[in-house]
């Protein structure tokens, strides 16, 4: 077959090689996962909340009017699906402090009437930057947080508590344990779903095109695209294929893996932005699972030779996984960013889910995966009456990775209200069903009830 | 996107029209042949057309979808893809 490539010229494309393409999509789950428009809304603020939210139902919506029928037509036009589109803002404690009022409910109530009014199922940016201390409009976002997200579908909420530059603000992450909770008593009746919309950060992406962490940072455009590309299915196909490898040929086919799929984000990302008159912002390509069988970051770690995820060996294997795709796909693309590497979300990952059925695979061991793959602890349903402290001492260990190793760690537990260890809980869609996971039962009170700073490390003094 | 061009896939099993009943609807839409190959794999009938469009007004989804049905009248998956997508993809 002959094509024409980016420079014009006529080369060759195997049959082969459009078949390898095909089965990537049709039989290994190969999909674009979401495409992200990051909006800014700086020029939306005002002291009356209603003019506020008129200010940005009003761009929002203005903005994205095309962002689905063309991210649509791109999908047909290449063959490859585009499951989610969805809408990153500016944080709101941000834009919203000027506002002359306590409750900031109102304000995700209007953004998730504008997701809806442009037909994008998740939209981010009721967030909070705290990582260094807070201002009257952090606090007013933060105790919002709980009944913005039992009232609305769309909205996704994020706080960054710890950078690497800044250290731990250990009274923010106190209080984050309570918003946690607050957030599954207010949606208990769906076992605590709120949760599943709500991140602790340390190190924050501000171009993240992933739910529930994606807001569209103050260093960023008007207007930007983030493209999240996926395929933990491609790259378990592809290692099972080989036989008897060593683990250099497992990372070397993983790496070329990764390229092949960051390609094809990579052009899906920037047709969009053209159409769209938007700036391209970064590719993230991050294994990201699905419910579905064979999409799976487990599945993977396992075919490199573990008996279950989650068993000695599983950190270096993870390492080799996350470091092989981030090469590959830094290769592919020059814009890679965002989270890119590997997600490992219990909930969403069949192959997690059973690891912990069969007493393979504890919270702790998943702490130890977080120091070398992207984000952190997600997705991890554990017991509804754990301590406040508890959860906040969960978050301070997350946080602590990823301050001192200089990379993005994140938190979403999700304390369901009434269950107990060993209970099975049913999010529904992409979200999937966890086991309920046990907890240290030692107390960690004194500890977080300290408050005040974890001071920035060492390795903040890089100047 | 570079140009005008598709890759057409055609997978399924065997039988009499297959190449008769695709190409009919592409001369209907005005759909030009650039190169063709056509195997069997894995005992499965597999087809690859590199197609060229010139018209203006070609409708893609249009297009699509009448080779979507002709694919399932006869019994074969049908795929329109733009050229793009395998070179991005497949080459540096």
């Amino acid at each position: 077959m002959y094509a024409q490539d980016l420079k014009g010229e006529i080369m060759l494309i195997h049959p082969e090689e459009i078949l390898e393409t095909i089965q990537m999509v049709t039989t290994e789950n190969l999909d674009i996962r979401t495409v992200t428009m990051g909006i800014n809304l700086r020029d939306c603020c005002h002291p009356d909340i209603d003019e506020f939210n008129s200010n940005i139902y009003e761009k929002i919506t203005t903005y994205a009017k095309d962002l689905v029928p063309v991210t649509d037509e791109i999908s047909r036009l290449y063959g490859v699906p585009i499951v989610n589109k969805r809408i990153s803002v500016t944080p709101i404690a941000i834009v919203a402090e000027a506002c002359k009022c306590d409750d900031y409910v109102p304000i995700a109530k209007t953004l998730d009437k504008a997701a809806s009014k442009v037909g994008v199922n998740f939209i981010g940016g009721f967030s909070s930057l705290v990582h260094k201390g807070m201002t009257h409009g952090d606090m007013r976002l933060i105790s919002s947080i709980p009944q913005a997200l039992a009232t609305t579908e769309k909205v996704c909420s994020s706080v960054n508590v710890a950078t690497t530059n800044a250290g731990i603000n250990m009274d923010a992450v106190a209080l984050m344990g309570d918003v946690i909770k607050q957030t599954a008593a207010l949606t208990a009746d769906r076992n605590g779903i709120g949760c599943a919309k709500l991140v602790v950060f340390a190190n924050a992406p501000e171009d993240n095109p992933f739910m529930a962490g994606a807001f569209h940072g103050v260093g960023e455009a008007d207007r930007s695209i983030n493209v999240g590309v996926s395929g933990p299915g491609v790259v378990n196909a592809a290692v099972r294929a080989l036989k008897d490898p060593t683990l250099n040929e497992i990372s070397e086919t993983i790496k070329k893996t990764a390229f092949k799929i960051t390609r094809m984000g990579e052009k899906v990302g920037r047709e969009v932005s053209s159409r769209l008159n938007a700036q391209f912002g970064v590719l993230d390509l991050s294994l990201a699972p699905t419910p579905a069988v064979g999409d799976s970051v487990a599945a993977i770690l396992e075919a490199m030779g573990l008996e279950r995820c989650g068993t000695h060996g599983t950190t270096a294997a993870l390492a080799m996984l996350n470091d092989a795709v981030k090469k590959g796909g830094s290769m592919a693309s020059s814009s890679v960013g965002g989270l890119s590497g590997a997600f490992i979300p219990v909930s969403e990952d069949a192959g997690m889910i059973r690891a912990v059925q069969d007493g393979s695979l504890s919270l702790e061991k998943l702490e130890a995966m977080t120091s070398v793959c992207s984000v952190g602890l997600d997705m991890i349903a554990v017991p509804g009456d754990t301590p406040v402290s508890t959860i906040s001492a969960i978050i301070a260990d997350e946080m602590a990775i990823g301050m001192i190793n200089c990379k993005t760690t994140a938190v979403r537990l999700i304390p369901v209200p009434g269950r107990k260890v060993g209970d099975e809980v049913e999010f529904g869609g992409l979200l999937g069903r966890a086991p309920v996971m046990p907890v240290n039962p030692f107390s960690s009170e004194k500890f977080i009830s300290r408050g005040g700073k974890i001071p920035a490390p060492i390795q903040a003094l890089n100047n | 996107m570079s140009s005008s061009r598709f890759i057409i896939t055609v997978i399924g099993i065997d039988r009499v029209g297959i190449v008769a009943g695709i190409t009919a609807v592409m001369a209907r839409h005005n759909v030009n042949i650039v190169d063709i190959s056509q195997t069997i794999m894995q005992d499965l009938f597999t087809m690859i057309m590199l197609a060229e469009v010139k018209d203006k007004t070609f409708d893609l989804s249009a297009f699509q979808h009448s080779m979507t049905e002709e694919g399932k009248r006869l019994g074969v998956e049908v795929k329109v893809q733009h050229e793009d997508a395998f070179a991005c993809m497949h080459r540096i």
